[in-house]
């Protein structure tokens, strides 16, 4: 975790503290929802559905148990006693009072949170890499760049009036966990032939109603000129992005207008005119390298008994073990992934007890690192091998032990129509349906890597385009129909899924994912997964199935 | 006389504006002028001739770069927020001052709004006309709120890693 100092927890306060004041004026009277529209947008409140929700970032989705610890406070005390983790790696709590945001900006601010820029067309949070500084993968640690971009964003003077939000992913391994080429920027550490460091900068990708994989524009920046070159890409933006149609606004309408190559060529006229004025000092990503907490780890051998020993015994920690443990850098730790998609429950909640348990976890056996992931799971990046029983008893005590990472119920949803004001359609009920359907933990484990990611409108908050099995919530005629995709990815292999046919009523979703898995059961090669099968068959015997069935 | 906010020496107050608006169909007033960049273009010459002072009012479709020449000549440049989110005129102000050096008044017109105030003093604006009615008081306050920057910007504030040093 990187470290706060004097200055960052100043900065934290003077801007609760400006909340405060501003919350005050409108609980007053002195300015209109109006008027006041703008300012909490700027400090992640929205007014949703049924009440405000407040939109809590969580920087490159990391975080220390002291600060899980008041998230679960904020959610006892203010909430309904829990939290929804977001595809942004944010906390969202949605029951929350107006009055009482001032108390939990304060909450949050004494242990170094905030919610600065989770709303608004400014630059968002970073999404990094889960695995950062324990994945072997991976060239560097890209949170000492995230919190670098986290900075130099924090109130930026010239572009927190973007034409629309913004947002930077970073990856410093070759598989990508960060859906880099679906960001307004992806940047991906590469290690140059002379062996410096460099981004290959994507720009232009995105989802929502017109979804782009983003073209690279420049192959390798070398690392120490990131800031200027980032500068440029957002000057440029922000003078000609369109500012007429919202659904136009996003960098990647003017990429794609532009074409990729004139938008590079605006972009390096830009550079050019910045220089290296625009760059952080080497010295200071020194520092930012160094107030990271340093990871102590004991030399330890490859094999653990223990580890080897509990899953020998239990056939449900060998499971655990199969589906939710990740190779680490170090020989005998692993990464833990916790999954927050039990059957039956609402993807990405946690409740204020569950929260509890992860940060004594991280505390205890986890070198007090927690990260949100954007498929909206949890990680413990640095576990003992030797120590994985008892946290696997731990997480099932807490309902936290569910074996499916990456499986067919490890889904994606936005809170849809049961919250959110934009939605067309309910996107948790779809999901805890296909949960409920492959509840048979053999069969989800035979069936393998199978993202499934649901959105309840247009705008794409669930990520449907680049679901394995992408799902879209649409109204017709005031009844809740869904459009389902096929063949998307936001890896390193990025694609935005094609459609599989006409919309399905909400009954019958579950059963149409079911009938595509057994097609992919039938067709697939070894070694395939769902979405290399798709890839070879295409959309042909798919489509056969789920509409003969309607027949 | 109107008046806006000015900054003088990190001191925000009402100050009488001696330059008056002139829209592109109305008959010029005399004395120190307000114009379009469109007017300007084709009345600029002239109008400086007499000896006037002239200043451009930019839209925000506007770009900078096309008063390059003539800036040593302007002692104002109102950069124009149609809506407070256009956040064009934040480059606008930024250019202007970095990377062309003008040293007259570039001044926030349009709708302009006291929580945009730090933002607008960073990017080197240093007058303006507060549409929510904020006094200079109101202003200065909401302009000074934070101790630091995180930023390199047009008013040299030493940015958090500066002062780290």
């Amino acid at each position: 975790m990187y470290q706060y100092d004097t200055l960052d927890k100043e900065f934290l306060a003077d801007r609760a503290a400006e909340f405060r004041e501003q919350v005050g004026r409108r609980l007053a009277g002195e300015i209109t929802e109006d008027q006041f529209k703008p300012i909490r947008l700027m400090n992640g409140l929205y007014l949703q559905l049924h009440a405000y929700m407040l939109r809590i970032a969580i920087p490159y989705g990391s975080l220390n148990p002291t600060q899980m610890r008041a998230l679960a406070a904020i959610g006892r005390k203010y909430d309904k006693g829990y939290g929804h983790f977001t595809t942004r790696t944010n906390l969202q709590f949605h029951w929350i009072k107006l009055a009482d945001t001032p108390a939990i900006l304060d909450e949050l601010a004494a242990v170094d949170m905030h919610a600065i820029q989770t709303s608004g067309n400014c630059i968002r949070n970073t999404t990094a890499d889960p695995y950062a500084g324990a994945t072997a993968e991976e060239i560097d640690d890209p949170r000492v760049w995230s919190e670098a971009i986290r900075q130099w964003s924090s109130l930026h003077p010239e572009f927190s009036f973007l034409p629309r939000k913004f947002k930077i992913a970073i990856t410093a391994a070759a598989k990508d966990r960060t859906a880099a080429k679906v960001h307004d920027i992806g940047l991906m550490l590469r290690r140059g032939r002379d062996g410096t460091m460099g981004f290959e900068v994507i720009v232009g990708g995105g989802l929502g109603r017109t979804p782009y994989v983003g073209p690279t524009i420049k192959e390798f920046l070398p690392v120490n000129r990131l800031f200027s070159y980032l500068e440029a890409i957002l000057r440029v933006y922000n003078r000609h992005g369109r500012r007429d149609n919202k659904f136009k606004a996003r960098i990647k309408i003017l990429v794609a207008a532009l074409g990729a190559e004139e938008f590079a060529r605006q972009v390096e006229e830009e550079w050019a005119k910045i220089g290296s004025e625009g760059d952080l000092p080497d010295t200071e990503i020194a520092r930012i390298r160094g107030a990271f907490a340093p990871v102590h780890f004991d030399t330890l051998v490859n094999r653990s008994e223990i580890f080897e020993a509990a899953k020998a015994a239990d056939p449900q920690f060998a499971r655990f073990a199969r589906n939710n443990l990740r190779e680490h850098k170090r020989a005998g730790y692993t990464i833990v992934v916790i999954s927050l998609k039990a059957i039956g429950e609402t993807p990405g909640d946690a409740t204020s007890e569950q929260m509890e348990v992860v940060a004594d976890l991280a505390e205890r056996y986890g070198q007090n690192d927690i990260r949100v992931t954007h498929e909206q799971n949890l990680v413990l990046p640095h576990v003992k091998l030797d120590d994985t029983p008892a946290v696997y008893a731990a997480l099932k005590a807490a309902g936290l032990a569910t074996p499916n990472v990456n499986l067919i119920s490890d889904i994606i949803a936005c809170p849809g129509l049961d919250y959110c004001a934009l939605a067309n359609a309910r996107a948790i009920p779809i999901a805890q349906d296909i949960a409920r359907t492959f509840a048979d933990e053999d069969r989800a484990e035979l069936v393998g890597e199978l993202k499934i990611k649901i959105s309840g409108c247009i705008n794409a908050c669930g990520h449907h385009h680049v679901g394995h099995i992408g799902i879209l919530g649409v109204d017709k005629k005031g009844e809740e129909f869904y459009q389902l995709t096929l063949g998307g990815s936001g890896a390193e292999d990025a694609a935005v899924g094609s459609m599989l046919g006409p919309a399905l009523p909400a009954g019958r979703v579950a059963d149409a994912v079911d009938t595509l898995v057994d097609v992919y059961l039938r067709e697939r090669q070894e070694g395939e997964r769902f979405l290399d099968t798709f890839r070879r068959t295409g959309v042909a015997p798919f489509k056969e199935a789920v509409y003969a069935d309607a027949d | 006389m109107p008046t806006r906010i000015k900054l003088e020496d990190g001191q925000f107050n009402l100050v009488e504006d001696p330059f008056t608006y002139a829209s592109d169909d109305e008959d010029l007033p005399r004395g120190d002028l307000i114009i379009s960049l469109t007017r300007f273009q084709a009345e600029g010459e002239r109008l400086l001739s007499e000896g006037r002072s002239v200043g451009v009012r930019l839209e925000p479709a506007e770009e900078v770069e096309v008063l390059a020449y003539d800036l040593p000549r302007l002692s104002v440049i109102a950069v124009s927020f149609p809506k407070f989110n256009d956040g064009r005129g934040y480059t606008a102000a930024r250019l202007l001052r970095d990377r062309y050096g003008f040293k007259g008044e570039v001044r926030a017109v349009g709708d302009v709004l006291r929580e945009q105030a730090g933002f607008m003093v960073r990017v080197g604006f240093d007058a303006f006309e507060p549409a929510d009615g904020s006094t200079p008081e109101q202003w200065a306050h909401a302009a000074r709120r934070h101790r630091h920057v995180y930023q390199r910007a047009a008013d040299h504030r030493p940015p958090a890693f500066a002062e780290r040093g």
